[in-house]
């Protein structure tokens, strides 16, 4: 029954947050629930409109199927199917999936008697996302201001998009986002070795303890942040990164219209420097 | 409920500091400093600072990396005619810049035309060595696994791709990218214009894809384990040992939600894998352009990747098609 030997005591009834019982059930390994329907009927219907779309458009090769917002001309008004209705009904799809999955992952996180943090933190990979395909666009008065469905086409906006503001690195939103994916790495990577190293140890040495963890890091850098205060850093790491990417891309158009390096202007001209 | 969020310690304890584990016999460092506790770590994790152990490989890396700073500082401050205030004002702005292409592999170019550079870029790179030797003892006097030092590893991997392996490669220092905050990002964008847009490399893609999924891996395993605190999940070696109902409720969620799971020491297999292949898969996308492959998006019109865009503008001839360009 797809079942790990100490599962069948936690499959219990209750902790949905919509539909009583009426979903309140498994699926093989996977929790259904009313948002395990909403999230296969958005999934399922927004990646069937990605096929359509390639397919009407004659592109079998997947590198290559690119369905692209309406033109700007559309403003903030439906568009015809074939010239970014899709995008927009694709657009919608994904929210639903999204956001019924993060729900889905709440109605599960109740039913294990676990705290929210992780569809608290799959939301703030949504707000990227909305971000990207509904605020800004909405600030700037188009969809044709959100990004395509196609692997490569996407980098060709985010190249495309970049350069607009004549380089993106200076925006400073992004250099925090930048910043936080680069030290979720690090964090990850110092986290994910250091148990490891605790669980495998030398050939004939026995397992080590969260005591030589944390000599490990005192050892080494003076400081320990400790068994439960790594995950508290991990947690936050990767959601900033999330948030300011959101943030990043906001500031882009709506609040700032120029190239970024000119925005570092008013640091050169602070009156601190006396006028120089 | 709100008790269980668990975002910050409510409570924190002042017992007797913590000595550390006893080191390996015959280990003549000993470790400095007494310990004492600042309230600010304790609300995010553990309280106590210090001791630590230098150790030599620790007093050489700081002392080599304090000179490579030091290098790098004074070459910026010299540029603005030794004026502290526009010191601190370009700070951002400024740079120490590789040899020029024409000084190719020279090792002792003149100092003010990329001799500095190659000195900073020696002191750092030794320091970042020691630092690696340090950290690969430390575990070891420990009797530890080395997980630690060959993570670094990889990112030592990248770092030298870029500043030595490279250059060597291409056959000159000019290749590097300069000492700077704003002019590493000017090198950054002009290397991957230079070669066509970088975002075909795949390479980069898979590196960008390790990166976004450390993110993604680094919120659900934190995310799993602060929802389960109240049970003792962040005692995470045990629960690798002797799973717990921590771990069996985190493992739960992801199967229900997703229909697989890892366990805890697996989610920090992925884990450490993720992490580890994000500067490895960038150092080799890093090594091949240029050496390899001269304009990644050629490369990706060749194998057939680049999407293809209705006409909506004049045809304009690519210059790097044209004869005489680069092929």
């Amino acid at each position: 029954m797809s079942m790990l030997s100490f599962e069948p005591k936690y499959r219990v009834r209750g902790g949905t947050l919509v539909g009583g019982d009426l979903f309140d059930f498994w699926v093989g390994p996977f929790y259904v629930g009313f948002f395990g329907v909403t999230t296969i009927f958005f999934a399922g219907f927004g990646t069937a409109l990605i096929a359509w779309g390639a397919a009407i458009q004659g592109v079998g090769n997947p590198w290559r199927i690119n369905i692209a917002p309406p033109d700007l001309s559309y403003g903030l008004s439906w568009a015809p199917l074939r010239e970014g209705g899709l995008w927009q009904l694709i657009t919608i799809c994904a929210i639903g999936a999204f956001v019924s999955w993060a729900l889905r992952q709440a109605e599960i996180a109740r039913k294990l008697g676990m705290g929210y943090h992780v569809p608290v933190a799959f939301s703030f990979a949504i707000f990227a996302y909305v971000s990207l395909v509904v605020i800004r666009p909405l600030l700037l008065g188009a969809w044709g201001n959100g990004f395509p469905y196609g692997i490569l086409s996407h980098l060709d906006w985010v190249s495309n998009t970049g350069y607009q503001y004549l380089h993106f690195h200076y925006n400073p939103a992004h250099m925090l986002a930048i910043t936080f994916f680069f030290t979720n790495v690090l964090a990850l990577s110092l986290h994910a070795s250091l148990v490891l190293s605790a669980i495998n140890p030398p050939r004939g040495e026995l397992v080590k303890t969260a005591e030589h963890e944390n000599t490990f890091f005192r050892d080494t850098i003076g400081w320990s942040i400790g068994t439960l205060g790594i995950h508290r850093l991990g947690l936050f790491l990767a959601v900033s990164a999330s948030f300011w990417s959101g943030i990043c891309i906001i500031l882009s158009g709506p609040f700032w219209t120029r190239g970024w390096p000119e925005w570092w202007g008013w640091w050169l001209n602070l009156p601190f420097w006396n006028g120089q | 409920m709100a008790e269980y969020q668990n975002i910050f310690n409510r409570v924190q304890v002042r017992g007797p500091s913590y000595a550390g584990v006893p080191l390996r016999e015959g280990s003549w460092w000993a470790r400095a400093g007494k310990p004492f506790y600042l309230y600010t770590f304790g609300k995010l994790g553990d309280a106590q600072v210090g001791p630590i152990l230098l150790g030599w490989t620790g007093v050489a890396s700081l002392i080599c990396g304090f000179v490579a700073i030091e290098i790098i500082g004074l070459n910026m401050w010299a540029s603005v005619n030794w004026d502290p205030i526009q010191f601190a004002r370009k700070l951002p702005w400024l740079a120490l810049e590789p040899p020029p292409p024409a000084m190719g592999l020279r090792l002792f170019p003149p100092l003010a035309e990329g001799g500095w550079w190659l000195m900073a870029g020696f002191f750092l790179t030794t320091s970042i060595l020691l630092w690696w030797v340090r950290i690969y003892r430390l575990a070891r006097s420990l009797r530890m696994g080395t997980h630690v030092a060959w993570a670094f590893a990889a990112a030592i991997w990248l770092y030298l791709v870029l500043g030595f392996i490279r250059p060597i490669l291409m056959g000159s220092w000019g290749e590097a990218p300069p000492f700077g905050i704003f002019p590493h990002l000017d090198w950054t964008a002009a290397f991957s214009l230079r070669y066509g847009n970088l975002f075909y490399n795949p390479f980069h893609m898979l590196s960008i894809v390790f990166l976004y999924g450390s993110a993604v891996l680094f919120a659900m395993h934190a995310g799993a384990v602060l929802a389960t605190a109240r049970f003792g999940s962040e005692r995470e070696v045990e629960q690798a040992v002797d799973r717990g109902t921590a771990f069996e409720r985190g493992m739960l969620f992801w199967r229900w939600t997703m229909g697989f799971n890892a366990t805890a020491e697996s989610i920090h297999r992925w884990a450490w894998w993720f992490a580890v292949l994000c500067p490895i898969c960038g150092g080799i996308g890093i090594l091949l352009t240029g050496t390899v492959v001269d304009n990644w998006f050629l490369w990706a019109v060749k194998h057939h990747v680049a999407p293809s865009y209705p006409q909506v503008l004049p045809v304009v001839t690519d210059p790097a098609l044209l004869s005489g360009g680069p092929q």
